[in-house]
């Protein structure tokens, strides 16, 4: 049995290798060249159980746990990061904030269609002034009776048009900086509410990136997330968690790059023999699956941490600095070993290296990251 | 509706390697899956599970270890799941595997049971119709569709060059094909489930009762002389030209061949 993974891990893998084979990859290119959102994929996995995985069962969830869910974004990942971003911001950021900090009924009616996978959820910190900076946020919530009117808008944000339910931060007392942000549950569907206009990215193109616009949303109080102030503890409780599902999202790339590349240097012949008898060949190989293991190890540990209620904030920021590094070395080292044909969007590892880069910024960037590991070893 | 599924846990390759020596297969670092056919026909189960309300129980026989493929019945939805496994029925043939089955269906006595067509380790097709015959009920192979009533199937029957559509009475056996159906995912909820205690019953020899003589290598009539793995022929080349040209390669390779 693999470190740290039970019986139940080991078949869900099974599963999700089989699941990611015959829906996942067959996509990949497609979705990409296209920019196109993989709506069908995304139904499918609904159906397989994929979309709630680490939810209890009496939310309509999977009854299972992180580690079961981050397995998911790896393997998705291997052969699509768009699809497994799909899945990262739906559970993490949306359905795992709700699951955590959500009144019973606000979990009854948001957490139970998210976790069944009938409806799709997205996360909202990012502004155009406030990116690392969280605490410029201008998207600005004033109280009105049993309402709340939100003004503002958010950008760059994930399942953005294709989402039902979004988590958006909002300033409820802008003189109290970060301590005066709220979390709040917004509906695709209320009135004032709409999506702007769609990123042209560099990776993971299938992944719906859209720009949220907020003119007088009227948010019912029962749709607060947590207590007035606590947006900001939430948010970042949120991405710590998120984080691991970066991780894994990141090892899946880089899992993909090398598994395509081991294929491709059997079959590619140069000076008369397989170029995977050079040495050169094996020794980045050998590099490369190292890597992969120590970044796998890292965030499997936070994933274990976060089931088993041990701190994993640096532990999350460990495995998605490293991760995203290691992703991206991958995939560069992939295209090398494929030469010219690495370079053509007739492989996939063009594509598997412009899908890492963002693995290295979105979710906190690698520098934030560091701020985070180091703000624990210089308590 | 109680309806059996019998499954094989297999070793997954499509080019078994024969130990010379001994003439058996080579397990060793093979994955292990559950035989194509089998899951066509637990697909099949489901199937009616989902329109009927059936009780799906799937049973195979094999090592503890074949627990793995039983567990993937269960998270792929099947009711209960029930391992046959005993130390005197090591060494089985057909017959010998055929009748530890149907002594153990006889106690679960379905309205239906279904078999995959053949095993891809063995390759018999000989299992499924001999439990029909050890339990003296009728039974149809190679099926491809089936269509059912209040007491019984309508079934279509495939062959190589056509097929029959058969009407059988349950209780019945079918032997099915894998290209039937697609079979579903494992459910995420369900892999988490299935590996709970005692979702595997392990029923032994003294379950099923039968005669010492009857079991095992001592039950089984079949000898295996030889088995061996046919010669590779090299890769064919294909033409895409017109009949006219066709001809002249043709006898063109004749003549190369001093056949013409």
């Amino acid at each position: 049995m693999e470190l740290g993974f039970d019986r139940e891990h080991i078949l869900l893998r099974q599963m999700l290798k089989e699941f990611t084979e015959n829906e996942v990859k067959p996509l990949a290119s497609e979705i990409d060249e296209e920019e196109r959102f993989p709506k069908e994929t995304v139904e499918k996995m609904r159906v397989a159980g994929i979309m709630g995985i680490p939810f209890p069962e009496k939310y309509c969830g999977e009854g299972g746990d992180y580690i079961g869910y981050v397995t998911a974004v790896e393997e998705l990942s291997k052969a699509c990061a768009t699809t497994g971003v799909v899945l990262s911001a739906h559970t993490s950021l949306c359905a795992g904030p709700i699951f955590e900090f959500g009144t019973e009924e606000q979990k009854e009616k948001f957490l139970k269609p998210l976790a069944s996978g009938e409806k799709l959820g997205a996360f909202g910190l990012t502004e155009p002034n406030a990116g690392t900076d969280a605490s410029k946020q201008e998207t600005i919530a004033i109280e009105d009776g049993d309402y709340y009117i939100i003004n503002g808008s958010k950008i760059f944000i994930t399942n953005a048009g294709y989402a039902d339910i979004y988590v958006i931060m909002a300033m409820t007392d802008p003189s109290l900086g970060t301590r005066g942000i709220t979390a709040f549950i917004l509906e695709r569907d209320m009135p004032g509410f709409t999506i702007g206009k769609k990123e042209k990215k560099m990776g993971i193109r299938g992944s719906a990136t859209c720009e949220l616009i907020f003119d007088d949303v009227r948010v019912p109080k029962s749709n607060m997330l947590g207590k007035v102030g606590y947006g900001f503890k939430i948010a970042m409780k949120t991405l710590d968690a998120g984080r691991i599902g970066i991780a894994a999202q990141a090892c899946g790339i880089a899992e993909g790059a090398l598994e395509e590349t081991i294929t491709y240097v059997k079959e590619r012949k140069q000076f008369n023999r397989a170029i995977s008898k050079f040495q050169n060949t094996q020794f980045v190989l050998a590099d490369l699956a190292t890597k992969i293991d120590a970044a796998r190890m890292l965030m499997y540990r936070a994933a274990y941490n976060k089931d088993n209620n041990i701190s994993y904030t640096k532990e999350a920021a460990m495995a998605k600095l490293y991760a995203s590094e290691v992703a991206l070395e991958v995939t560069n080292k992939a295209i090398q070993l494929h030469g010219g044909y690495g370079y053509s969007r007739e492989y996939p590892v063009e594509r598997m290296m412009r899908d890492a880069k963002i693995t290295e910024i979105y979710e906190g960037t690698s520098e934030v990251q560091k701020m985070v590991i180091s703000s624990y070893l210089l308590k | 509706m109680k309806i059996v599924v019998c499954v094989k846990q297999v070793p997954n390759t499509a080019n078994v390697k024969i130990d010379q020596q001994t003439g058996t297969m080579i397990r060793e670092g093979v994955e292990s899956i559950i035989n194509p056919d089998d899951l066509g026909g637990l697909e099949a189960a489901l199937k009616i599970k989902d329109q009927n309300n059936a009780e799906v129980i799937a049973v195979s026989m094999g090592p503890l270890q074949a627990d793995k493929a039983l567990r993937e019945c269960l998270a792929m939805g099947a009711n209960r799941a029930i391992l046959l496994s005993d130390r005197a029925f090591a060494g089985a043939d057909t017959w010998a595997t055929s009748l530890v089955l149907a002594k153990a269906i006889e106690n679960i006595k379905p309205d239906l049971i279904i078999a995959g067509r053949q095993a891809i380790d063995g390759d018999t097709a000989q299992v499924g119709p001999q439990i029909a015959e050890h339990l003296g009920v009728p039974s149809v192979a190679y099926v491809n569709e089936i269509n059912l009533n209040m007491d019984s199937l309508i079934v279509k029957r495939m062959f190589e060059d056509g097929y029959q559509t058969i009407k059988v009475k349950t209780p019945c056996l079918i032997t099915v094909l894998k290209e039937i159906n697609q079979p579903r995912y494992m459910k995420v909820q369900k892999i988490y489930t299935a590996f709970r205690d005692g979702l595997v019953e392990v029923w032994d020899n003294s379950k099923l009762n039968i005669e010492q003589e009857n079991l095992g290598l001592k039950g089984s009539p079949t000898r295996v002389k030889k088995s061996y793995t046919k010669g590779v022929k090299t890769a064919g080349k294909v033409f895409e030209v017109s009949p006219k040209e066709a001809v002249q390669i043709i006898v063109d390779k004749l003549k190369e061949s001093y056949i013409l």
